[in-house]
């Protein structure tokens, strides 16, 4: 198992291995407010529970889960619009995590957003020209005369008419806009661009056209993407390198063959089995697939242990008393769960209690020897966790 | 237009039984507008028999929705010029007086919309809201209704429904809004449901157990579906027979399995190939269709699809421009009908389009 993931991964990893972002730990806890005069603080929505993950430089990461799962919270930390309550957020060497308002200005030249609505992002009351030309501005990237032709070369760049600057939002389609708020983050020339679903307001067939600007731009720029995206399909066409998340965690984490191809997290598995197939037409009648029942829990008050336990079916004891860790089981391949493997090869036992020093139903085992375990933090380590033979694998 | 309502259906002696729930024939709906007279659908045709799924599939402004609102007379007569004919069960539905449609509306056809939080009234109670719908066409007490709505609401699943009923609609997650919708639909035991983007709104987990959902209430109660969607893996795994709309025409219809599997109409390829699959490593660029839909205010003179189609030189002459094509069958399919004018598209599909959209695809088609 080992030997096929290292050899598929060394195929699809890029070339280079410098890290843009990497994000450790990352938590945003947004507090709820009582109703009295005092408002006191009553608890706390655990959007964005602890989170890391790296993206490398040109190449795409994808965050994927149901909404409320915070990915898209996740996003708004990593360009800085929200201030996260704990964890670091390192953009090229520094923690811009804790970056106070005006030391951010210099950060948002090199970090951009394309938001999901494009007709909600975009000023009805500004012409297209001064809605692209407004970061040349606040920036002072060119003189005030040049801004025009800049501008004109953006939208050239995005595949609009260069002659349209004058026009208002309003007198384009919706792919159109969405190109136009391409080309508006674009316009700083960013190392890294949060997508938070880019496309999931366009038509099918702009969709492609969309996605292919994208693809387009990344290699022309070497820019890299952080995708924000429900639509699986897509996720797997644009991204190398695939989160999911679940309430707040991120369950499984891996480059684009293990998750789609060899996911180990139950949760993983049925958001694949739930995707409808176009295929399925050769058969007729729906496919097999992993039903979950019921709705994601309130991130208010998750679940103790596992917070997907109450809508697995492989959920056991150790499930609600330890949480578990994400555990690296392949070069490129992370998985928060006590039972991982393939679909129906789910071991018996929980692999991860000898690593947590717990017996199999979860309560502290003085025998055993807690040991590190391998995974923890941002990037991948060099040796993991062998699934096949339950020891430590190497590369 | 004949053609399709005597012979489309292949005959399934265990399903197919009764007449048509649903003919729809030369259907035209037109809006008079400051800029000009909007062609939202022309010549539409198409029938659904009782227990059956139609998927209707097109992009924005293809006029799926606007034919489907036809259906249940929700266009203003004042503001609309229709065309053409709506029979449910035998009763025509264009022309018809505001009574009449009253009494087919929610009780004969009922529709489930895209967006459960704007379909519900944020005012009321999930459970008044249904028993407002059963009064409507029943005369029975508050008392019987209510206990017909928590009925309802267990049926398409909701837990603890005779609490969940006082439940006002915020209370309710996404997905169970949109069960309290289609419990709402179906109250009437309606004969056909029209379910204009259901899931579009919905999580993948929440969409399968929406779909789920549908499918066994349609077996349940024999009911007619027409899934207005957007999203061909839908019409995939739900529907029996599929119409692919575009610039307001049908441009391609036929049992869904003969028009996924041998789409005969060059923008239900660039349907498929537009789309990556989930299943299938896909290193490849995505095909997009290029350029973008018409404008139905002025539609093309000949095929509403030509000036995006990449397989109008195939065509001699300038025949795609000037001339509409005909809705007509396939030479060895009679149930597959397409509007183009390509003589071979399925030779076409298999040699050209199939090896670009999946390479093992192609291999199948051949078999």
């Amino acid at each position: 198992m080992s030997d096929t993931t290292t050899a598929t991964a060394a195929s699809v990893a890029p070339a280079s291995t410098e890290t843009v972002l990497s994000v450790e730990n990352l938590k945003m806890h947004f507090p709820v407010k009582g109703s009295g005069v005092i408002r006191r603080t009553v608890g706390h929505v655990k959007a964005v529970d602890g989170v890391s993950f790296e993206v490398a430089k040109g190449s795409a990461l994808g965050l994927v889960g149901e909404s409320g799962c915070g990915k898209s919270t996740t996003g708004r930390m990593v360009t800085r619009l929200y201030k996260p309550t704990g964890g670091s957020i390192n953009f090229e060497g520094t923690d811009i995590a804790d970056y106070p308002g005006h030391k951010l200005k210099p950060i948002r030249r090199e970090i951009q957003m394309i938001f999901q609505d494009p007709s909600t992002s975009l000023n009805p009351r500004h012409t297209v020209g001064s809605i692209i030309g407004a970061p040349l501005r606040i920036h002072n990237m060119v003189p005030k005369d040049k801004v025009l032709g800049r501008v004109q070369e953006l939208l050239e760049l995005v595949g609009l008419n260069p002659e349209h600057y004058n026009r208002y939002p309003h007198e384009f389609s919706g792919g159109q806009r969405q190109r136009i708020g391409i080309a508006r983050a674009m316009t700083l020339q960013p190392k890294l661009l949060v997508a938070d679903e880019p496309v999931s307001a366009l038509d099918v067939s702009i969709q492609a056209q969309v996605i292919n600007l994208l693809q387009d731009l990344q290699k022309e720029f070497d820019i890299s993407y952080l995708f924000i995206a429900h639509d699986l399909a897509i996720v797997r066409h644009f991204c190398p390198e695939v989160a999911v998340m679940y309430l707040g965690k991120i369950v499984e984490i891996g480059d684009r063959e293990s998750i789609y191809e060899h996911a180990h997290h139950p949760y993983t598995q049925a958001l694949l089995s739930a995707v409808p197939d176009v295929k399925q037409a050769a058969v007729g009648g729906r496919r097999e697939r992993i039903r979950l029942e019921g709705d994601v829990p309130s991130p208010i008050n998750p679940p103790s242990g596992c917070h997907f336990r109450t809508r697995c079916t492989f959920a056991k004891d150790i499930c609600s008393v330890v949480e578990p860790p994400l555990l690296q089981i392949g070069k490129k391949h992370k998985v928060a769960c006590h039972f991982p493997g393939e679909l129906h090869q789910h071991p018996e036992k929980p692999v991860t209690a000898p690593l947590l020093g717990v017996d199999e139903f979860g309560a502290p085992d003085p025998g055993a020897s807690p040991a590190e375990v391998p995974g923890d933090g941002p990037g991948y380590a060099d040796t993991w966790y062998d699934l096949a033979n339950n020891s430590r694998g190497r590369a | 237009m004949t053609a399709i309502d005597d012979s489309f259906l292949p005959a399934d002696p265990s399903t197919s039984k009764g007449g048509p729930v649903l003919v729809v024939d030369d259907l035209t709906v037109r809006f008079p507008t400051h800029d000009g007279l909007v062609q939202a659908v022309s010549g539409l045709s198409y029938t659904v028999e009782k227990g059956k799924t139609l998927g209707i599939v097109g992009e924005s402004g293809s006029g799926k929705s606007v034919s489907s609102m036809a259906v249940l007379g929700l266009h203003d007569p004042r503001s609309t010029r229709m065309s053409g004919s709506i029979k449910v069960n035998g009763a025509e539905v264009i022309g018809a007086s505001e009574a009449t449609m009253k009494r087919i509306r929610g009780n004969e056809v009922a529709m489930v919309f895209q967006d459960p939080l704007t379909a519900l009234h944020p005012y009321f109670t999930v459970g008044s809201q249904i028993v407002e719908a059963y009064r409507l066409h029943h005369n029975v007490s508050k008392k019987v209704a209510r206990a017909r709505a928590v009925e309802m609401l267990d049926l398409v699943g909701i837990p603890q429904p005779d609490r969940r009923v006082n439940d006002f609609p915020h209370q309710f997650s996404g997905g169970m809004r949109q069960r309290a919708v289609i419990a709402m639909a179906l109250v009437n035991d309606p004969g056909l449901i029209i379910a204009d983007e259901p899931t579009t709104a919905l999580d993948v987990t929440v969409q399968a157990q929406i779909l789920d959902l549908l499918q066994s209430l349609q077996r349940e109660f024999d009911s007619a579906i027409i899934i207005v969607t957007h999203d061909l893996g839908v019409v995939a795994e739900m529907a029996d027979d599929v119409l692919v709309m575009y610039g307001g025409r049908g441009v391609e219809f036929g049992p869904t399995k003969d028009v996924l599997t041998r789409p005969s109409m060059p923008y239900t390829w660039g349907l498929i190939s537009s789309v990556p699959d989930v299943h299938e490593r896909s290193d490849q660029k995505l095909i997009p269709i290029p350029g973008t839909p018409p404008s139905l205010l002025n539609p093309p003179a000949g095929c509403a699809f030509f000036p995006r189609c990449a397989h109008k030189d195939k065509v001699g002459g300038d025949l795609c421009e000037t001339e509409l094509p005909e809705f007509l069958p396939l030479a060895g399919n009679p149930a597959h009908l397409k509007r183009c004018h390509l003589h071979d598209p399925e030779q076409i599909y298999v040699d050209e389009v199939a090896p670009e959209i999946f390479a093992d695809a192609s291999e199948k088609l051949e078999n």
